[in-house]
């Protein structure tokens, strides 16, 4: 359950990165918010690329045991 | 193997298959309407197959190359024989068990057109319609569809075809997140540069004023200047007088100034004069 760790799924992120450039687009800001969405933004794009690159699958088996709870192990193939 | 659906016997199991097919169509089950999209970004994927089949392999190496960001769950069941049905059910109760999944995909290799019965099974079908997150059925044949295919939200021709569905292509993303990058860049020098106009008009406006009022008062100078030249003793000496100044510059204005012999400068309008002062 490694992925629980991150606040945000990947689709959240890319939802928000949407919204900073929508709102940086609509031109309705000042200087200074507008910055600090930049900031954001870009911060959102590196986490976003390096999720992707550092990303491997990975492959999990789940079994019921004995008491009928849930059993998540790695699958050797 | 003799061919079932060939004999009387297959004649019997169409019409079992149509007999399940209505009830699941007098449930709703085989509604259009029912289908939910798939979610975009898929992290949790329940994988429900044969945990030896190539059905499995061939999802994983889809998986791993086009989205690396996924965790495959698999709950292994058998997909043939005796007992398979009840296998599969168990699979997906467990499944719908699993906390934080985006999307399943129930998943069988090839084999007979026979084992095909098994996601036939009006309960293989209701379970199926039952999960909470969208499925991707890739059991059947190309010809024959199966009542699992039927119920799920997408039907996939082979598993391959079901992890390529279930899935976005990771340079897809890449190129994605780029465009998104060049446009935050551009939103931002658009911003800036509107700062920067804006800066430039109210530098104008500032400048504006600022020669307006310069030449307001290039305007009063010149007409000062126009007064002090009418003031001035020079144009008295255009009118033909003169001053009178002793070697120190004071001017002389009284007769007492003027003891005999005193050297002094008169100023005319042309220039000046030595003069000096005689007996009187």
């Amino acid at each position: 359950m490694a992925r629980a760790r991150d606040p945000l799924t990947f689709a959240q992120q890319l939802d928000r990165l949407e919204e900073i450039v929508r709102r940086l687009e609509a031109q309705e800001l000042d200087l200074d918010e507008a910055l600090k969405l930049f900031e954001e933004g870009i911060e959102r794009l590196r986490e976003a690329r390096e999720r992707l690159t550092a990303a491997e699958v990975q492959v999990k088996q789940v079994l019921s045991d004995k008491g009928g709870n849930l059993k998540v192990e790695d699958f050797d193939d | 193997m003799v061919d079932l659906l060939s004999t009387e016997a297959g004649g019997l199991w169409q019409l079992a298959f149509e007999k399940t097919k209505a009830a699941l169509a007098k449930d709703g089950l085989l509604d259009p309407a029912r289908k939910r999209p798939l979610p975009p970004y898929p992290l949790r994927i329940g994988v429900v197959t044969s945990p030896d089949g190539a059905a499995l392999q061939d999802i994983i190496a889809v998986t791993a190359r086009r989205w690396p960001l996924a965790e495959l769950l698999v709950v292994p069941t058998r997909v043939q024989g005796d007992g398979a049905a009840a296998e599969i059910c168990a699979a997906l109760a467990l499944l719908c068990r699993i906390e934080g999944l985006d999307l399943a995909i129930i998943g069988r290799g090839g084999g007979s057109r026979e084992d095909l019965w098994t996601f036939n099974h009006e309960r293989v079908a209701r379970a199926v319609a039952a999960l909470p997150v969208p499925v991707i059925s890739a059991v059947g044949h190309e010809t024959d569809v199966t009542l699992c295919d039927l119920v799920a939200d997408v039907r996939a021709p082979t598993p391959s075809a079901a992890a390529e569905a279930a899935t976005p292509d990771l340079g897809d993303v890449l190129v994605e997140l780029a465009h998104l990058g060049a446009r935050l860049a551009r939103g931002l020098a658009a911003r800036s540069g509107r700062v920067a106009e804006r800066l430039d008009r109210t530098f104008d406006r500032l400048t504006g004023t600022l020669e307006r009022r310069l030449e307001r008062h290039r305007h009063e100078l010149s007409g000062l200047a126009g007064r002090l030249d009418a003031l001035s003793p020079l144009r008295i000496l255009e009118r033909g007088y003169a001053l009178a100044r002793d070697e120190q510059g004071r001017v002389l204005k009284r007769v007492v100034q003027f003891p005999s012999g005193l050297r002094f400068r008169l100023r005319v309008t042309d220039g000046e004069v030595a003069a000096r002062a005689e007996e009187s």
